[in-house]
């Protein structure tokens, strides 16, 4: 089969690899109609991840047909599966408190050393994320092998577009759980860091959970355009001052609720994050955390700090002081995407939440490699790309 | 003098006797190096005791085992991977037992590394069974041959660590994770 897969930094590539087969009895091996390039796939691209093998294939937004299903699947071929990016059994002590992603069974047991040695413990298996994650091969294929199918992939009713629903397999669910984590009261104003798709989903689910304002923060006049449309004030930070802007449209209150949908590559030119950029080449620092900082700062006294955004290793300048002196509470974390995975399928059904509005390339897979670096290089305009393995090249 | 116990187990103590505080809760204590790993599984534990009772199923969560053959109810003969394709044997007697609860075991003379171990389990209420396994050996070749078998990644602390972690899996999920995309595949990286 045809296969995105990564060989370096700045380097994807088509190649031929052998097709996936049933391995475990849980397992199902699906034919992939729609893949897409996801912001943090670009971290990979730019060589912030560490533990990446040339030959690693990519993706874990993706969705398709069920082509094989090993004993314990409960699955039928011919379905249409959209398939969490968190490999989590569904029946352990997280999963039943619906934690999937902290699910230590996905994870290949020599994988979870590199986890517990950084982080204290092992999280879930994730498709197309470097070998800390489990060295799963990824989405951006023509075939894949998801393992636990009986617990992890949501049917697809017949007749509801690939394009509607795709986006169950991680950003919707990370943008709802971003807003829910934000703990939003009715009445409330809410600020978004990031306009990319995280954000923009974020922008959508604060609205629904009640919040009054909520302000998009980008640099991106599309983005932001887009954030627009859904009823968020913006601004633009590079016309204006965020924090003094903040401060003066929530009357010095500060936005009751924050959430940081940029993360480890963020843009701009702040001396803390040139300073970043060198410690981050020279390996001195691995994250270049600007929007989480001023996130902070600009947040009320008391309030409530989401962050969606990837974060990988260690910060320095990390406002710890005014996160203790105001009270902050924060929350965050890798998507629990099976959690919310059938509620958000309703919405989409029923017209609650808009997914399409974000597509803005389909191109068949051969061409993912031109994908990511439009993605990269284009980013005002290139919100989201759909890859589709069967579409004409 | 200040009373510096705690009642952290002896296999995280940090200094001195820690080896020897270690190797005593061990019925036959051998060797000089100790390694103790607990971990949680959410199933009963006569469930767990029953599957690790039967030896025969060792292979299916350790890596190293190449094979293991019961002589008797108290007897198994272990052949186990070592470094640079080499083996290792030992006959491993029990040398105690209580049903649900723990499974020591030395071994015999004539070992190519004298070993000895205990799998413990507890009950743990909501959250299933805590099972703790100690484990005594000598490391051939010294300090050297440790070295050795960590770059070889067979060295008993981080076999019993992975071990532990897919006898969770296979137990709670009925199978062990694998990034394998063919059983070809599965079969050249092992467990």
């Amino acid at each position: 089969m045809k296969a995105l897969a990564w060989h370096g930094k700045h380097d994807v590539r088509i190649d031929t690899v052998d097709d996936p087969e049933i391995v475990n009895p849980r397992d199902c091996i699906i034919k992939v109609t729609s893949t897409a390039i996801c912001g943090s796939d670009l971290h990979l691209y730019d060589g912030y991840i560490p533990t990446m093998q040339a030959g690693d294939i990519l993706g874990h937004e993706f969705m398709g047909e069920v082509v094989e299903v090993g004993p314990k699947s409960t699955l039928k071929k011919g379905q249409r599966v959209v398939v969490p990016f968190t490999i989590a059994c569904g029946s352990c002590y997280h999963c039943n408190k619906h934690q999937y992603s902290a699910c230590p069974n996905g994870l290949p047991a020599d994988n979870q050393d590199i986890a517990q040695e950084l982080y204290g413990h092992e999280m879930s298996g994730l498709f197309g994320y470097s070998h800390m994650t489990g060295g799963y091969a990824g989405g951006q294929a023509e075939y894949v092998r998801v393992p636990f199918s009986d617990v992890g992939p949501i049917v697809i009713p017949d007749g509801v577009d690939d394009d509607k629903v795709l986006f169950l397999s991680d950003i919707l669910p990370t943008g709802w759980q971003a807003a829910e984590y934000a703990q939003i009261e009715p009445g409330d104003t809410v600020a978004v860091w990031g306009c990319g798709p995280v954000g923009l989903f974020a922008v959508q689910s604060a609205f629904l959970m009640g919040a009054e304002r909520v302000i998009a923060i980008d640099h991106f006049p599309h983005r932001l355009e887009l954030a627009k449309r859904f009823g968020a004030e913006t601004i633009n930070f590079e016309e204006s001052a965020t924090y003094e802007a903040l401060m003066e449209m929530t009357g010095g209150i500060g936005p009751d609720a924050v959430i940081d949908a940029v993360g480890l590559e963020a843009h701009g030119m702040f001396v803390d994050n040139i300073i970043d950029q060198i410690k981050a080449s020279t390996f001195l620092g691995t994250d270049r955390p600007h929007s989480i900082r001023q996130a902070i700062i600009a947040c009320r006294k008391g309030g409530r700090v989401s962050m969606p955004a990837v974060y990988g290793g260690f910060v320095d300048k990390f406002p710890l002081g005014a996160f203790m002196e105001k009270g902050l509470t924060l929350k965050t974390g890798q998507t629990h995407v099976q959690h919310y995975m059938p509620a958000l399928l309703n919405a989409i059904m029923e017209d609650k939440i808009d997914t399409e509005f974000l597509i803005s390339h389909r191109m068949p897979l051969t061409d993912a490699p031109k994908g990511y670096d439009l993605f990269k290089n284009h980013q005002n305009e290139t919100t989201k790309i759909v890859l589709k393995p069967g579409m004409a090249g | 003098m200040t009373d510096r116990r705690d009642d952290a187990p002896p296999t995280t103590k940090k200094h001195g006797d820690a080896a020897d505080a270690a190797t005593a809760s061990l019925i036959e204590g051998k060797g000089s190096s100790v390694v103790g790993r607990s971990v949680t599984i959410d199933r009963p534990a006569n469930e767990l005791f029953a599957y690790f009772r039967d030896f025969t199923n060792l292979p299916h969560f350790m890596e190293n085992i190449v094979s293991i053959t019961v002589a008797d109810p108290k007897v198994s003969h272990w052949v186990v991977k070592a470094p640079a394709g080499a083996t290792m044997e030992w006959d491993a007697r029990i040398t105690q037992e209580e049903p649900d609860r723990l499974i020591a075991w030395t071994s015999q003379p004539g070992a190519d590394i004298a070993n000895s171990g205990r799998i413990e389990f507890r009950d743990a209420g909501a959250r299933g069974t805590v099972v703790t396994a100690t484990i005594a050996y000598d490391p051939p070749g010294g300090t050297i041959g440790k070295l050795i078998a960590k770059m070889f990644q067979r060295e008993p602390a981080i076999q019993a660590r992975r071990d532990l972690r897919r006898f969770k899996q296979l137990m709670e999920t009925g199978e062990v994770a694998t990034p394998a995309m063919n059983p070809k595949q599965y079969e050249e990286m092992g467990l």
